[in-house]
């Protein structure tokens, strides 16, 4: 009894007791981060609740997925911040992780370099460039993950609210910004593997990537902190702040008008966004074993997008469910109709943002509303 | 170079010497070889043409070529450009040798000794005589010096300049008496530049000293390569050439041509920014349009340059003797396509969107996904080849250091004309006006009885037609295939921003300075760091500017 | 009381929602024992479906005859095949499935390097089997990667050395232009060492990179062309991925740089890739590979046909990469009968030395390092689309997995059947298997 009302009184109880939706995600999350590993662990390989190892990477690749589906969907579900280019931030999450990791391969290298990794002995570079220090400590690393994102998103952030660049433009050049550092991470004089990325990782804190305990982990890691970023981002949105970004969203010269100092506002957002979706690619790398300049790829971001658009802009929830749901499809198509996925992805977005404008989570709510409507009578003439 | 040259000539003038005092020997009836010819009888011409078939080294081949120019057999210029072009074959069983055209079943075979008709035969039946690329210098000049005694003018000029790239002094005194002859100026100017080449190799000093001297003023560019190499050293230090005269004059003639070529690569630069820029243009301007004029994010442009690139390759397996043509139809014909599929995609799925810019970029995107897959299921994903027509091959030559690709240059043209064409449409025809009506103020240019649907499918198909033929223009200059409109999409959409949403004299600006900025980068940053360079740049500018560089001024940009 | 009751319900709602999506991916899991399961694991949309779809096609095409024949240790092989999608963390994602959920006993696939790499850790992690057929940069050699394609060994050098002789042109001046990625990079620094070995300056090689799918030449082929001129014959090492390839010989051709000026030797353009290409103005540049479809072999028409005939389509090519699939896969079922399973250690073992012909006209051989003997072709561009070959090599070269031509892999030598070694990085100098933890 004493729990339940101190969880009411919690300010996280309140904020999740408005939010049913949200406490329903919540759960299934914690079911989810409890029981995958329980099923992968414990119960024999063969039985009905053995779940593999491969579909444990691959919940977890969806829930990083969902991550940075809900980074997006905090910038542009409530601020109307509309970034085409999120995956930058996750890429570089990844790279720094990825940069921790391959640093940790030590002599394992195929060339036993103490130092260097693989792709610098063998195309001749002879010391270790200064940009890669300090990343063989892991909380330096971590410290990085989110540092290096934020960084790149305050200078953006900061240059392009101020002079305020909104819409398409603000669109486009976050387009820019993740194809020139596509282009950039190509280079091979970059000295970050060119093409090839970073590869090959062994293993984190002295746990071997490849074993299941680590990989359960991992998933329950990633799990975890999609419910931590969906509490965080919920608070964010719930609170005054919150009410202000939604304005910005709905009419920004107004806001500006009425006092508020609405560049401040965007850049903190994004700034939050941009962590987060770095955080999504850290834990991504160690899960997939591979982190390359592809991830930066403008369509990659477009993706994003369109995960938050199917599972439902500006709820948050929705765009978790959204990134799961067409990761899955994907996922499904490729390995069951692997000459023709491509139309039905394509008929998919289509069909959905014809006839899905609020995406899955809309539906979810007309259905429900349809019910409520049946269950009480006495409103019928009122709606229609 | 320059010493296999001397080697490979040594070696044939020996076999020329021998083969002089033995062919009266052999058969006792040929008559003496006379100046430079020799005469040889019809079962000598046999064997000589089947050592064709038997030669294998590139060294016995190149001796036996100049044995057959030299010869006086009836063929022997039909041989050797049967040799050059790949139409010489042997079949396999009769070791006869034989022009072979590639047929439906096969090649048709013609003997090439008593020009008796095979028919087709099986395309393993025979063989082709391999060349290489020695062998194919050496083809050159033997038979840019035969066809210096052609009546054409045109020919004589090609000859001029394939001596001109391929010197030897076996040429000169045909090179003297073609002077004696020639009226044409420009073929005399090749033919003393060709001239010179040779005296550069000549034992006289004197001789050589006027060589050079002669290149004052030409930009040659293989005269830049022999005059360079004579300042060259070998393995031990010694210059290659040895007279200190010589070398210092070809040096002094050298400084001045690279300096004069250095003006010239200006031009050029500009010229190849020029060209990219308008192939920016040619991609950006149809979004300019779609996403500019009625603010859809269409990301299925890409796709639509595709449809007119495969338009293109369609249109040319449907016309295979009509190459030269088949661009002409295929501007119109791809202009169909893509606008047809535009106003289906605007009819269909767009019009439903109005008001909702964010979310025609999520519908589009899946569009543009179906696109390319329904082209991979139809073509298959290989890319596919389109042929350019002559006239869009090689270049004007201006001079030796200036030449500029056809293709560029009509490239530059067309899109020029392609802006001018859509700034008459739209500000000068009642349709025009009425298209900017709509998108200016829909529900005012509805009360006034336009109707606003019509005119926005045509709109839509306007722009994703104009997409079409850039896809014309694209095919001439890269891969035709399911990937294409991929990796020019976001360079489109840098273009319009930067020029300004909405305008379109902003997004020709923005294409020609983008176009020559990165040309201008390249030479000192690379390609990749130059196109990063611009990036960044859109990107610092848009924070300066942030409706672009020709931001539309009114209340209509109020959002 | 309200709240507990709603978060039990929570959980029980939770729970079947879990349960019903563990389930879905799950279900199947079925497992047939009387085939035997191939993995095709190629990309079929994407930038890479442009080349690897053929493969595909080849691998069903093997696996149709081979059923024709009977099978395998008296089962049907049934090919699984996926979409990775040209997506690099797909083919990993999809090669745990491949192993885990449909337990296929042997994958041919993967085309690119990085793709390759992406593979690597889950395939030595759940020891499967894979058969690579594309020539890469060498450097490598896994357990369960056996590496068809040419190492740089058995095609850059000898090109190298062709264009060097006297036939060849005897190129003195050297332009490697290639796309920015770790093959052109790693072929392009063991050239830069072997060509300076044979005595070229520095100053006469210069080393160009561009992005991937660079479509805009016009600078780099009028900069190859004034390097051209500088009193030397040059040529140009092509290592330009793809779809790069068109715009660079369309520029080539237009700025008049001809086969006879400047040859141009490709290592990644075939048959397949000139069936793209307006081929008339390439006459004569060069292409180095272990096989054209143009070889003079009986075995060689006999594939054609059967692939022609199988793809129905009288104008299909065959390329370098398929030679590599179809020797792949014979080797595999000439070993699977040999150790009469398919159990990987088994086939692994029976795999080192196994001989199968290949297609033109000579014999393949497994390594020890996993790489083929091979014999290797320069072939001139003629203007069907084909290759002309004009020098081949009198023996087989044996595939080098670790370069002699750079310093610390020089060191390494990689051996899975002298049980001393038994490894793919055996470091010659420490006389240890340098760091690996497998």
């Amino acid at each position: 009894m004493l729990n339940t009302k101190i969880f009411e009184r919690s300010a996280i109880g309140r904020l999740l007791l408005a939010d049913k939706a949200g406490s329903y995600l919540l759960m299934v999350l914690f079911a989810a981060m409890v029981l995958v590993p329980l099923c992968n662990l414990l119960m024999p390989e063969g039985s009905f609740l053995h779940i593999p190892t491969y579909i444990v990477v691959l919940l977890g690749k969806y829930l990083c997925y969902a991550l940075l589906a809900l980074a997006l969907d905090l910038i542009w579900g409530y601020c109307g911040i509309l970034s085409l280019g999120h995956g930058a931030f996750f890429a570089l999450g990844g790279y720094v992780m990825g940069m921790h990791l391959m640093r940790q391969i030590g002599e394992r290298g195929v060339y036993g370099n103490a130092d260097l990794p693989d792709f610098m002995v063998f195309l001749n570079w002879t010391e270790l460039p200064w940009y890669w220090y300090g990343f063989d400590s892991f909380f330096f690393s971590m410290f990085m993950v989110a540092l290096v994102p934020a960084a790149l998103a305050f200078v953006f952030g900061w240059l392009a609210f101020r002079s305020r660049v909104t819409g398409v433009y603000l669109s486009i050049i976050t387009q820019a910004m993740t194809y020139a550092l596509l282009l950039a991470f190509f280079r091979n004089d970059m000295g970050f593997g060119g093409n090839n990325g970073l590869t090959d990782f062994k293993d984190i804190l002295g746990f071997n990537l490849q074993s299941d305990v680590t990989r359960c982990v991992l998933f329950a890691l990633s799990a975890l902190s999609v419910m931590l970023a969906y509490i965080l981002c919920r608070a964010i949105v719930s609170s005054k702040y919150g009410r202000v970004l939604v304005a910005i969203r709905d009419a920004e010269s107004r806001t500006r008008f009425m006092g508020y100092r609405v560049e401040h506002f965007k850049l903190f957002v994004f700034v939050v966004s941009a962590i987060l979706a770095g955080i999504a690619g850290a834990l991504y790398v160690p899960q997939v074993g591979i982190i390359n300049p592809g991830e930066f790829g403008p369509i990659n971001s477009i993706e994003i997008v369109i995960w938050v658009a199917i599972g439902g802009r500006g709820t948050l929830f929705g765009a978790v469910i959204g990134a799961v749901a067409v990761n899955y499809a994907k996922t499904y198509f490729t390995g069951a109709f692997p000459e023709v996925w491509l139309f039905m992805l394509g008929a998919l977005f289509v069909i959905s943002t014809l006839y899905l404008p609020k995406g899955i989570v809309g539906v979810v709510k007309q259905l429900q509303d349809r019910r409520a409507e049946r269950n009480a009578p006495t409103s019928q003439g009122a709606q229609s | 170079m320059k010493l296999t040259h001397i080697d490979t000539h040594a070696v044939f003038r020996f076999i020329l010497f021998c083969l002089v005092i033995i062919l009266p020997m052999q058969s006792t009836a040929a008559p003496i070889a006379t100046v430079g010819q020799i005469k040889i009888q019809r079962e000598d011409a046999a064997l000589l043409l089947n050592e064709l078939i038997t030669a294998k080294s590139t060294v016995d081949k190149i001796n036996l070529i100049n044995l057959i120019a030299n010869s006086n057999l009836p063929q022997r210029v039909a041989v050797l450009e049967a040799l050059q072009s790949g139409d010489l074959y042997y079949t396999k069983k009769a070791k006869q040798l034989v022009y072979a055209h590639s047929h439906a079943d096969g090649y048709s075979a013609v003997a090439v000794i008593g020009n008796e008709d095979l028919g087709v035969v099986g395309s393993r039946a025979v063989r082709k005589i391999s060349i290489n690329n020695e062998l194919r210098t050496v083809l050159r000049g033997v038979l840019a010096e035969i066809s210096l005694r052609s009546e054409n003018t045109a020919e004589r000029l090609q000859a001029a300049k394939n001596l001109v790239r391929s010197p030897a002094a076996e040429f000169l005194p045909a090179i003297e008496r073609a002077l004696v002859m020639e009226s044409d100026a420009k073929v005399i100017e090749a033919l003393k530049l060709a001239a010179a080449m040779v005296n550069l190799n000549s034992d006289e000093q004197v001789l050589r000293l006027e060589a050079i001297e002669s290149f004052r003023g030409s930009l040659d560019s293989d005269a830049m390569s022999l005059l360079a190499a004579m300042q060259l050293t070998d393995s031990d230090g010694n210059y290659l050439e040895p007279d200190d005269l010589v070398r210092e004059s070809a040096a002094a003639v050298l400084k001045q041509m690279r300096s004069e070529a250095k003006i010239y690569k200006l031009i050029e630069n500009t010229f190849f920014g020029l060209s990219l820029g308008s192939v920016l243009l040619l991609t950006a301007v149809g979004l300019a349009i779609t996403f500019g004029v009625m603010g859809v994010i269409n990301m299925a442009h890409g796709e639509m340059m595709m449809l007119g690139a495969y338009t293109t390759y369609v249109i040319q397996l449907l016309m295979p003797n009509y190459i030269d043509y088949s661009i002409i139809v295929a501007i119109p014909a791809a202009f169909m396509v893509s606008g047809l599929v535009g106003i289906v995609i605007e009819r269909g799925i767009i019009r439903h969107l109005y008001g909702r810019p964010l979310e025609t970029l999520l519908a589009t995107f899946g569009v543009s996904l179906i696109l390319q897959q329904a082209v991979r299921s139809i073509f298959s994903p290989l890319n596919k080849s389109v042929t350019a027509p002559s006239w869009l091959s090689g270049s004007l030559e201006i001079n030796g250091a200036l030449s500029l690709t056809y293709n560029r240059l009509y490239i530059i043209a067309f899109s020029l004309i392609v802006l001018l064409l859509l700034v008459f449409l739209l500000k000068k025809t009642f349709v025009g006006l009425q298209m900017r009506a709509v998108t200016q103020n829909r529900a005012m240019a509805n009360s006034m009885g336009i109707r606003t649907g019509w005119v926005d499918a045509l709109t839509f198909g306007l722009g994703s037609g104009i997409a079409g033929i850039a896809g014309v223009a694209l095919s001439q200059l890269t891969n035709v295939g399911p990937n294409l409109g991929q990796s020019y999409i976001i360079d489109s959409f840098m273009v319009v921003v930067f020029g300004g949403v909405g305008n379109l004299f902003g997004t020709f600006f923005a294409a020609m300075s983008l176009g020559v900025a990165n040309k201008f980068l390249e030479p000192f940053a690379g390609a990749v760091l130059a196109k990063i360079f611009v990036l960044v740049f859109i990107i610092l500018f848009i924070q300066w500017r942030p409706r672009g560089l020709f931001a539309l001024k009114g209340r209509s940009v109020e959002d | 009381m309200k709240t507990k009751s709603s978060i039990k319900a929570f959980a029980k709602h939770s729970s079947i929602v879990l349960a019903a999506a563990t389930l879905s991916l799950s279900a199947s899991i079925a497992h047939a024992a009387d085939t035997i399961k191939v993995g095709v694991l190629h990309s079929l949309s994407g930038t890479m479906a442009i080349s690897e779809t053929t493969l595909k096609d080849t691998v069903l095409m093997l696996i149709e005859e081979q059923n024709k024949k009977g099978g395998l240790l008296g089962k049907k092989l049934e090919a699984v095949v996926v979409d990775p999608a040209s997506n690099w963390p797909l083919f990993a994602e999809k090669t745990k499935e491949l192993l885990e959920k449909d337990k296929v006993d042997v994958i041919f696939g993967c085309w690119t390097s990085v793709s390759r790499k992406s593979v690597l850790p889950v395939i030595e992690e759940l020891n499967g089997l894979l058969f690579y057929p594309v020539q890469y940069e060498g450097e490598e050699s896994s357990k369960n990667v056996f590496y068809t394609g040419a190492a740089p060994n058995q095609q850059a050098i000898p090109a190298v050395d062709y264009l060097m002789s006297e036939g060849g042109g005897s190129v003195k001046r050297w332009v490697l232009a290639g796309t920015d990625y770790v093959y052109p990079r790693t072929t392009n620094k063991i050239l830069e060492a072997y060509l300076k070995s044979k005595g070229v300056a520095e100053k006469d090689i210069m080393i160009n990179y561009t992005p991937f799918g660079h479509s805009d030449w016009q600078t780099i082929v009028s900069d190859i062309k004034k390097f051209g001129s500088q009193g030397k014959k040059t040529a140009v090492v092509s290592t330009i991925n793809g779809d790069a390839n068109v715009p660079f010989y369309k520029e080539l051709a237009n700025q008049g740089l001809s086969a006879e000026d400047i040859p141009v030797v490709a290592f990644s353009v075939g048959e397949e890739e000139l069936s793209g290409f307006d081929t008339g103005p390439l006459v004569g540049h060069l292409a180095a590979w272990n096989y054209f479809m143009s070889a003079d072999a009986e075995v060689n028409d006999a594939f054609i046909d059967k692939w022609l005939a199988y793809i129905g389509d009288a104008k299909r090519v065959t390329n370098d990469p398929m030679e590599a699939t179809y020797i792949g896969f014979n080797m595999w079922v000439k070993a699977v009968e040999k150790a009469k399973t398919t159990k990987v250690d088994k086939v692994h073992d029976a795999l080192i030395g196994i001989s199968v012909p290949n297609l033109t006209g000579g014999v393949a051989t497994m390594l020890p390092n996993h790489h083929l003997t091979k014999p290797v072709l320069i072939g001139e561009i003629q203007e069907n689309g084909q290759f002309d070959i004009v020098w081949q090599t009198e023996a087989a070269v044996p595939g080098d997995a670790w370069t002699d031509f750079l310093p610390e892999s020089a060191k390494l030598e990689a051996d899975w059947q002298n049980p001393k070694i038994m490894c793919g990085n055996y470091n010659t100098e420490t006389k240890k298997c340098s760091g690996q933890n497998y």
